[in-house]
């Protein structure tokens, strides 16, 4: 769920946005004459009714004429089928074809963010981007279903219905019509109201979920500072507002329906005085009266309905406009022109002064330079901050150097078929993501390539054999929300066994800082070496035993590599450091 | 089901006033809108007989007149009914929060919290339309149907009852259909959450699927997930083209019969045509009641399930206070273990088990171990976010369950595990723990002054707004670090006797570690403090150091006797000193 909404813009209608909605129609040009036609069909019956009521009071009934009183009903029956098909014919065209245009965005903004580069993903929350593809989509259903088609449907009506009143008798008509511009000027005042009020109730709705939300999540803080009363004061100081913003909006529904109620009185009153006078003179029979008052009932309908529909209306407009943001952001990181894609890549990596910030000011890595030969394991250790992910980040394209250089195997990486590239590299994270499904499908992701064998092997030379066998359900058991049923350290093992099923020229290693309990750290040191076996490594190293098992170690401070000499007590078998001045790596001593 | 309303009784009861007032206009309101086809039929009649003009044009007035009052009391009805369907709305909703907060943690984390926002807003809101609207179209489309039906049969009860032939399938239909579509709405909606945990999971992995190349992939998944809701609502569709549809064939089949049978009594003149015509409005004005009432059983279905749902939390009971008679003395600050041993509900094993150890007031315990090793329960019991078992765990010698809740946290400050901020300003985020509002100089000053002892306040110069920017979506975005220097300030200004840390400085880098922790001596000097670590460099000078594994002590000390007995702490102390070397090379 979506806690914080989007406000709603001021505006109502925009036709730019409206023009560019009525776009995912024309594929379904067919579909949507048809619903048109039906509904022109469906209207169409139902303002004959009243005419036949008419014919049959006036001509049969007046007459006694019971075979002519038959032929009435028997037509009048007809039409009420006729009515039911088309009306059903309408509503399913209509609502499937919504279903089809919605399936297609919802589509479309799936597969625009998954071009969109990191940054995107920086910048906006995962909440706000499921509700693009979400929420969004499905409040335009009310625009293609309930909006464009009834709306005009209501409009063909309320036109139907004048020219029948206009063709039956034209002065009754301008009678009738008399009562409009007081009729528009009440619908016009509820919309500006009822618009002004449900933007407020929105936003306080939003307020009360976003209150609601973080309390529930952090309610032990505030148990445990005592804050329980300070806290309700204030959820209840929402809570009064939106009471209150409702109960003031509900004046104008109120006034609403039975304004519209008496003007349809003050029309039927007229038509009754002007319509006996002339009927008296014997200028209109009684059964045009008798339709004119039916048919002066259902001339106020649709203008009731047009404004209630406005506020549907606006959120749909205010979500296309949301989703129409992401559609039109272009990707920012693009394949090149001509991709390469070296035809025998090794996974030689150099960092030649490489210069980069997240946000084009605060440099994470300053002039970084360094090489890597095929099979060399390096760790990377320093503070938090120091820039130790951005290598990692950089290396796998996520994102795009300032300055400077990264080449794989020679050729710089914004040249390098992206996908080409990204296969090279194994990627371990220190926050192990799970995907809700079964463990083999953790394990395989969606690379239908790798088989049941390959997964049982992975995860059996990664030690996760067993504890995925003591599941019920082995590696077809499916996982809870994130993983819930498993400890961290079994979750550290999936991954291992994630990336050794992918069986990349190189594995990159985000290493967890917190430790597990003593039996499953033996167990992940021995994972590691199993899958560090054979391969380039680059490592955040917070272990020990990880650091130890390196051939070289990157020391960055504060986007630097640093010298090696600062290094003390330091003795096992790889050789350290390098500086930022020169390329070159000391490699095993 | 009729538990469960007269559970609501209490909060209808009070707004009986406007319930009252509300139900009174229906019935007037009513009364009035079935009296105007009677005035139609006059017209007709009288127009027929060659009435004169002048009595015609008091009908007409007369309509006019009756939908002004028919207005003004429908007017009434609204604001009254939905008016206190909004204060019902109100207190239930101020009440199940006022609830939520009593509940004990095992509460928040065996019921997700998406589970529980379900229930306070979807819940809440069905629980409303039950008490508002359902309870205003059922009282009035009731008294319509009764009424309009009445005078129908004044008219003609032959034509009545054939008129009424069509209309109990109206009803059941309304009934078949609206259960049907809800099920297939219940059905859409959760393969809408499904559909949304793809994304979710999608986009929150953004990295490992782009690591992997698994776009493709994601985007074949999603549109499984897309086909199979665009699936499931064509299902409902199909459902409700045929709903309106059939109600319109239904009432149109009644219209057909008044027709014919209404014209055929009229040839034969026992019926006016006046009669016929004001006959045909009342049946008009009882195709409404007839499709309200199918959806007002709906809604009361529907409210019912939702108010049970609801109760389900308003019953859980909250935390238990069970305070001796024994008169409690202001807190100092000496804690005690007595084999404490804990087990979560539903594990196989203890998390603790037999833990004992004796802290003078004024002093520091400091318990390290691996992650699961049982540190962060220990705080936890203490603070009796969980319950202790009776009889091991003391604050000045009383039982910690002995003491009243509110006391005992009145004499602690926490910085839990995982540094939790509101998204509201900085400043009001290290002032949470006291009863006071950010912005007066007085809380500034006294926020600056936590700030500093927390080292954060180099951080805080650097946002745009200070200690008043806005944390979380709508402002900045704090880094693990600050959030936990954040949570820190916020205890330190509490100012309280015991200070508990629960592995708070984790995600700090270990410069700003040793600024905190040489801020922290001045506190310690005067506090109780508890603190759960991973580094040694915050525990090794705590007056007892605990380590835990698997739930035991295994090692008790103070920091050199710990290096001397050359075990896990000290193999431990070896190990990071190495890794902080390497960091700070």
């Amino acid at each position: 769920m979506s806690v914080i909404d989007d406000p709603l813009p001021a505006k109502g209608y925009d036709a730019r946005l409206m023009r560019r909605l009525v776009t995912y129609l024309r594929p379904h040009a067919g579909a949507v004459t048809l619903a048109a036609g039906a509904i022109l069909l469906s209207s169409a019956a139902e303002l004959v009714q009243p005419w036949i009521t008419q014919q049959a009071i006036d001509r049969d009934i007046a007459r006694g004429d019971v075979p002519g009183l038959a032929r009435m009903v028997t037509i009048y029956l007809g039409l009420l089928v006729f009515g039911f098909v088309a009306e059903y014919a309408q509503t399913l065209i209509l609502q499937t074809t919504g279903q089809h245009i919605l399936h297609r965005l919802r589509a479309q903004v799936y597969a625009h963010l998954q071009k969109l580069e990191l940054r995107y993903y920086d910048r906006h929350p995962v909440g706000r981007l499921m509700t693009r593809v979400t929420t969004d989509v499905d409040a335009l259903n009310e625009l293609f279903t309930s909006g464009v088609i009834t709306v005009l449907g209501d409009l063909l009506a309320l036109t139907g219905i004048m020219v029948a009143m206009l063709f039956m008798n034209w002065r009754l008509a301008l009678v009738a019509f008399s009562v409009l511009p007081l009729i528009l000027w009440v619908a016009h005042w509820f919309r500006t109201n009822v618009r002004e009020s449900y933007r407020r109730v929105r936003g306080l709705v939003a307020r009360l979920n976003a209150f609601l939300q973080e309390h529930l999540t952090g309610m032990a803080v505030v148990q445990l500072f005592n804050q329980e009363e300070r806290t309700r004061r204030r959820f209840g100081a929402i809570n009064r507002e939106h009471r209150d913003v409702n109960i003031a909006s509900i004046f104008y529904y109120a006034l609403f329906y039975p304004l519209i109620e008496i003007i349809a009185a003050v029309s039927g009153a007229l038509i009754i005085w002007y319509g006996t006078g002339w009927a008296r003179e014997g200028t209109i029979t009684v059964g045009v009266l008798v339709a004119f008052l039916q048919y002066s009932r259902r001339f106020f309908q649709p203008i009731a309905d047009l404004s209630e529909k406005f506020n549907v209306m606006q959120a749909a407009m205010a979500a296309a406009e949301r989703i129409f943001g992401v559609l039109d952001t272009p990707p920012a990181l693009l394949d090149p022109a001509a991709p390469v894609v070296p035809a025998d890549a090794r996974g030689r990596i150099q960092f030649d002064h490489v210069w980069f910030a997240y946000d084009d000011e605060h440099f994470v890595l300053k002039d970084v330079s360094f090489t890597i030969e095929p099979g060399q394991r390096v760790g990377i250790v320093g503070a938090t901050g120091s820039g130790k992910t951005t290598l990692i980040n950089l290396l796998l394209r996520f994102y795009d150097v300032q300055r400077g250089r990264v080449l794989v195997d020679g050729v710089d990486v914004r040249e390098w078929d992206v996908r080409a590239l990204r296969r090279l590299f194994g990627l371990v994270l220190q926050d192990v993501h799970l995907f809700s499904g079964t463990i083999a499908d953790n394990i395989r992701l969606g690379e239908q390539m790798i088989d049941d064998a390959a997964i049982a092997r992975a995860a059996d030379a990664v030690h996760a054999h067993d504890f995925i066998m003591a599941r019920p359900g082995g590696y077809a058991s499916t996982l809870a929300e994130r993983g819930a049923s498993l400890s961290v350290g079994q979750k550290q093992l999936l991954s291992f066994a994630r990336a050794l099923a992918f069986d990349p020229a190189v594995l990159l290693l985000d290493e967890a800082t917190s430790s597990v309990d003593t039996a499953t750290e033996v167990l992940i040191e021995d994972a590691l070496h199993v899958i560090m076996s054979g391969r380039t490594v680059l490592a955040i190293a917070h272990r020990l035993s990880t650091i130890q098992d390196m051939d070289v170690i990157l020391v960055l401070h504060k986007g630097e590599l640093r010298s090696r000499d600062a290094i003390r007590n330091w003795s096992p078998r790889a050789g350290c450091i390098t500086g930022s001045t020169n390329s070159s790596i000391a490699t095993r001593q | 089901m009729i538990k469960a309303l007269e559970r609501l009784l209490p909060y209808i009861t009070r707004v009986r006033r406007p319930v009252a007032l509300g139900l009174a206009c229906i019935l007037f309101a009513t009364a009035i809108s079935l009296v105007s086809p009677w005035l139609l039929k006059f017209v007709v009649d009288g127009l027929l007989r060659g009435e004169d003009r002048t009595r015609l044009a008091w009908y007409a007035l007369g309509i006019v007149g009756l939908a002004v009052a028919d207005g003004a009391f429908r007017y009434f009805m609204r604001t009254q009914l939905i008016g206190a369907s909004r204060q019902i709305e109100y207190d239930l909703r101020a009440e199940f929060f006022a609830h939520l907060e009593r509940l004990p943690q095992a509460y928040f984390e065996a019921n997700r919290t998406g589970d529980l926002m379900s229930r306070a807003t979807n819940d809440l809101s069905a629980v409303r339309m039950m008490v508002g609207p359902a309870l205003m179209y059922f009282a009035s489309t009731a008294l319509g149907f009764v009424v309009a039906v009445a005078i129908m049969c004044s008219i003609d009860a032959r034509l009545t009852l054939i008129a009424l032939l069509p209309l109990p399938g109206v009803t059941l239909g309304t009934r078949y259909f609206g259960r049907a579509i809800h099920d297939r709405f219940e059905r859409i909606q959760a393969q809408l959450s499904d559909m949304s945990a793809v994304v979710q999971e999608a986009l929150a992995g953004v990295r490992v699927v782009r690591a992997y190349g698994q776009e493709p992939a994601e985007v074949a998944r999603f549109a499984r997930a897309n086909d199979e809701y665009v699936r499931r609502n064509r299902g409902l569709i199909r459902l409700q083209a045929a709903f309106y549809p059939t109600l319109t064939l239904c009432f149109g089949l009644s219209g057909v019969l008044v027709l014919w049978f209404g014209g055929r009594d009229v040839m034969r003149g026992t019926m006016t045509l006046g009669e016929f015509v004001a006959f045909g409005r009342y049946l008009v004005l009882l195709s409404w009641p007839l499709i309200a009432f199918g959806w007002v059983i709906n809604l009361v279905q529907r409210g019912v399930a939702s108010w049970e749902r609801m109760l389900e939390v308003l019953d859980a009971p909250g935390i238990v206070e069970t305070p001796s008679t024994a008169v409690s003395t202001p807190i100092r600050g000496a804690i005690e273990a007595r084999h404490l041993s804990f087990r979560y509900p539903g594990a196989e094993t203890d998390a603790l088990s037999d833990v004992s150890f004796v802290l003078e007031a004024g002093e520091t315990l400091a318990i390290v171990g691996a992650t699961g090793s049982g540190k962060s329960t220990l705080v936890q019991l203490l603070s009796r976010l969980r319950e202790p078992p009776p009889g091991t765990l003391f604050v000045d010698g009383m039982d910690v369950r002995d003491r009243p809740l509110a006391e005992l946290r009145a004499a602690m400050a926490v910085v839990p595990q995982e540094a939790f901020l509101f998204s509201e300003t900085v400043g009001g985020n290290i002032l949470f723990g006291v009863d006071a509002d950010w912005g007066s100089d007085e809380t500034r000053s006294l926020v600056a002054r936590a700030a500093e002892g927390a080292v954060l306040s180099d951080d805080v110069s650097g946002f745009a707004d200070r200690f008043d920017t806005v944390v979380g979506e709508r402002g900045i975005t704090l880094s693990g670090g600050q959030k936990q220097r954040v949570a820190l300030a916020r205890a330190m200004l509490t100012d309280r006797q015991i200070l508990l840390l629960d592995d708070t400085m984790s995600a700090v880098d270990t410069a700003t570690e040793s600024a905190i922790l040489h801020q922290l001596r001045d506190v310690r000097r005067s506090r109780t403090c508890v603190i759960v670590a991973h580094r040694i460099s915050a525990v090794r000078d705590a007056d007892l150091i605990l380590v835990l594994a698997a739930g035991r002590v295994i090692e008790r000390g103070t920091h050199e006797s710990l290096v001397a007995l050359n075990g896990l702490y000290a193999d431990l102390e070896r190990r990071q000193r190495l890794e902080d070397e390497l960091a700070h090379a």
